[in-house]
């Protein structure tokens, strides 16, 4: 299913979080937005997953106008894992996954059998089914995140919005996600800070900064030495990777100087 | 005292009319008229705590949260004190200082939305603190009252409304409360995943298509109107809401469809004891039911709070 983001602009308070945003996630891609702190990303993905109204601007799901859309009836289509941790409960590690239902569930009925076993699967996916009954607030920080993706993937969405997914996860934990994102087939917006596994990951990268997009397009178009400066304020070199050729950033402690490690 | 075996007959007399001795009429009364409402009374009023003890923790996202946080005992006593007062609601005969209290509770709960309302939906901690703050407000109003209407019983009247007790339950103070606290109980088990999930946050709820703006306006109506209804019939007995929720939470997991079954069960048999105790403790005297739940709540609460495991918003 398509995303689009239209002129997205949100006023939070009288300052602008996000202006003028328009980014296109074609159906079945990975696009990652990056930028700098404060620079609007999860602002933006607030409005795809509907806990901010946009104050300007239409997000399309499909063909369809989000705001046009339940809550509920987005949340079928567009799962979310947020920046939130466990929640105020003590919820065993099954019962936030089963959360995930949520949406297409009337009332307080339990799970059947077909949704019980896409909990399990899913827990298993993101390696957590042996923490099925510990509580989430006694749990790591990866573990926790990855029960909370094990939620987003049996709410069986169409889209799935991510914010900084692999916060808090070991390197196999960080590459198991991502990899399992590049399988999955779904429309995936996605925030990332590390811009090499955002290279490795995405089909398309917006750069955001000061909450305006100042760049689209492949990994390599976006993931250049002057735009990295420009945008981030350090300085990289930018290496082909040996094995895949996705552009990889190589960082100098700013500024490089050779003479340094001797004066 | 009174037999087990006589007592059931003179409950077994009340319900169907059966014919009693005439030398036992006082016994019957006392069983009939006065200890079978008190109890029923305390049932219901325990299990209407428990379960809005459970929706308000929800609700404001704080585990010190209690029925009374959002200023409905404290609008409640300025409500009954100046009935006492004032004289108003005269027309109201016997009902008049509940009726007072009821309409305390929802005029301050009414207040504290008001202040805490915002552009951006109620937020939880601006809840509490806006409750907090006016609940000092309404006691200073009530301070007032009693300080400039001369007269012993005002004095009398707030123990009653801030300590609480069930020693005016008469048969016509259940109908209400318990068809609200009922009603009340069966919404909030209805409502039972949704308050799962506004527990995760409001925005992952938002992301699983619960409107958390939209759910905390009617927790907060529906709270307190039950709250409201239960300060009238009983004054504000503390700690039963604040306590009874994390017992049974401990006990069955944080789930709202099994604790919201649970939590008032405990409740209701939890204040029918202590009831019973406040009236044989001091007898012929009784004490006010604050000071047992109070006696009992905070050693229960403090070890609670001690045991390893039991977490409440990660802290």
């Amino acid at each position: 299913m398509e995303l689009r983001l239209e002129g997205l602009s949100v006023t939070v308070a009288g300052t602008d979080l996000v202006r003028e945003l328009s980014l296109e996630v074609p159906g079945g891609q990975v696009v990652g937005l990056v930028g700098p702190n404060g620079s609007g990303k999860s602002t933006a993905l607030r409005c795809v997953y509907r806990a901010l109204r946009p104050t300007h601007g239409t997000v399309w799901l499909g063909g369809e106008d989000l705001a046009g859309l339940s809550l509920r009836q987005s949340a079928r289509s567009v799962a979310a894992l947020t920046q939130e941790g466990g929640g105020d409960l003590d919820f065993t590690a099954a019962e936030v996954v089963a959360l995930g239902r949520t949406p297409h569930q009337r009332g307080n009925r339990s799970l059947d059998a077909r949704e019980r076993e896409l909990c399990r699967e899913a827990m298993e996916r993101m390696d957590v089914a042996h923490l099925a009954d510990r509580g989430v607030l006694s749990l790591s920080g990866g573990e926790r995140q990855r029960v909370l993706v094990a939620r987003c993937l049996v709410q069986e969405p169409r889209v799935l919005v991510l914010d900084e997914p692999t916060n808090h996860l070991d390197v196999r934990h960080q590459i198991g996600l991502l990899s399992l994102i590049r399988r999955a087939g779904i429309t995936v917006l996605v925030v990332l800070h590390d811009l090499n596994l955002a290279a490795a990951v995405c089909d398309r990268i917006g750069v955001l900064s000061e909450g305006r997009l100042v760049a689209t397009g492949t990994p390599r178009e976006v993931l250049v030495t002057e735009l990295v400066e420009r945008v981030f304020g350090v300085s990289a070199t930018v290496v082909p990777h040996p094995l895949t050729g996705d552009p990889q950033l190589l960082y100098t402690l700013s500024p490089h100087t050779p003479e340094e490690g001797t004066t | 005292m009174v037999a087990p075996a006589d007592t059931l007959r003179y409950l077994w007399a009340g319900v169907t009319g059966d014919l009693i001795g005439a030398d036992e009429v006082s016994r019957y009364q006392i069983i009939w008229q006065l200890r079978t409402p008190r109890v029923l009374l305390a049932a219901v009023v325990g299990a209407g705590l428990g379960a809005v003890g459970v929706a308000v923790q929800a609700l404001v996202r704080n585990p010190l949260a209690d029925p009374f946080i959002l200023g409905v005992s404290s609008g409640a006593s300025v409500g009954a004190v100046a009935v006492g007062a004032f004289g108003v609601l005269g027309a109201l005969g016997v009902y008049a200082v509940s009726a007072g209290a009821f309409l305390g509770a929802l005029g301050g709960t009414v207040l504290v939305y008001a202040a805490s309302v915002s552009a951006a939906g109620v937020t939880p901690l601006r809840l509490v603190l806006t409750g907090v703050a006016l609940s000092f407000g309404f006691q200073a109003v009530m301070g007032v009252i009693v300080y400039f209407v001369p007269g012993n019983e005002a004095t009398g009247t707030i123990l009653f409304w801030t300590l609480g007790g069930f020693g005016a339950a008469t048969w016509g103070s259940l109908p209400l409360v318990t068809v609200v606290v009922l009603a009340g109980v069966a919404l909030l088990r209805s409502a039972s995943r949704r308050l799962d999930v506004m527990t995760l946050g409001d925005e992952t709820a938002a992301s699983l298509g619960v409107d958390t703006d939209r759910l905390r306006r009617g927790l907060f109506a529906l709270t307190a109107l039950m709250t409201g209804a239960m300060v009238a019939v009983s004054g504000a007995i503390g700690f039963v809401g604040l306590v009874i929720p994390h017992v049974v939470r401990i006990v069955v997991g944080a789930g709202h469809r099994r604790v919201l079954a649970i939590a008032p069960l405990v409740g209701a048999v939890f204040m029918v004891w202590v009831d019973l105790v406040s009236r044989v403790v001091a007898a012929p005297r009784e004490l006010p039911l604050g000071f047992i739940t109070a006696l009992v709540g905070v050693p229960v609460f403090i070890l609670l709070l001690r045991r390893r495991g039991y977490l409440f918003g990660g802290r």
